[in-house]
């Protein structure tokens, strides 16, 4: 599968998420891969991801992506990024 | 190409630990200002930090009480860097969660991915909440720049 972690500029906030995706990734024992777009590309990496992960203000701002969307309140928090990885993917 | 550790990527002259700021925007000027007095990036680049929160909210404040202050690879960013603005008293970004912020770390990079290791480690470091109240609540600069030195040695061990 592909999660893709969306960010408003490409270099912050998505790379502290991917952190926190690669370790619920791997603590869920999931095969798939992280990709990271910003709010402009977004739409075209979505088209063959299977789960997007980004804060809600960015999740009002894109919109409906046709994949699910996962809003993370806290980015820096472990436990809440692989629970809600765990529902949305059905682990 | 080897990437500079996080305690040079922030250094003890881009840190302040109880800045006085009246409002969210004074508070990501501050970050900004510390990126500029370490030769990091212009004033433009403050602006876009600015401009990046006018246009897509206050996504930055990444977890209770932190705000990510950065904008996009540009002109305006001389080397890859970061700052560290401790506030006096907190401030509202207008976050749903996140609220009230007591730290700005302000970030610019050059490209997409010559930080990614530094800032991974921060988040680690960070995502430690006991931890976070100790670098949080340190009263001077080199404080807060020895504590990341420890952590970042830790971690490479």
């Amino acid at each position: 599968m592909k999660i893709l972690a969306v960010c408003g500029m490409g270099i912050g906030t998505s790379v502290i998420l991917t952190t926190n995706i690669s370790k619920a990734v791997h603590d869920l024992g999931l095969d798939a891969e992280i990709e990271v777009a910003d709010i402009w590309t977004a739409d075209g990496a979505a088209a063959d991801a299977d789960v997007v992960m980004t804060s809600g203000e960015l999740a009002a701002e894109l919109g409906d992506m046709g994949v699910p969307v996962t809003v993370i309140d806290d980015f820096l928090d472990p436990e809440e990024v692989r629970a809600r990885l765990a529902a949305v993917t059905g682990h | 190409m080897t990437e500079p550790p996080l305690s040079r990527l922030l250094p003890v002259d881009a840190i302040l630990t109880t800045v006085h700021v009246s409002d969210w925007r004074s508070a990501i000027r501050t970050s900004g200002e510390l990126l500029v007095a370490t030769g990091v990036s212009t004033d433009d680049y403050v602006h876009q930090m600015l401009k990046a929160v006018d246009e897509y909210g206050p996504y930055i404040v990444i977890t209770p009480g932190l705000a990510l202050a950065h904008a996009r690879p540009s002109p305006a960013v001389l080397r890859t860097g970061l700052s560290w603005a401790g506030l006096a008293a907190p401030v509202t970004f207008g976050h749903p969660q996140n609220d009230p912020v007591h730290l700005v770390i302000g970030l610019a990079a050059v490209d997409h991915d010559a930080h990614s290791s530094a800032l991974s480690r921060l988040a680690r470091m960070l995502a430690d909440r006991g931890r976070q109240e100790k670098l949080r609540s340190a009263a001077t600069p080199e404080q807060v720049h020895t504590l990341i030195t420890e952590y970042e040695e830790s971690e490479r061990t």
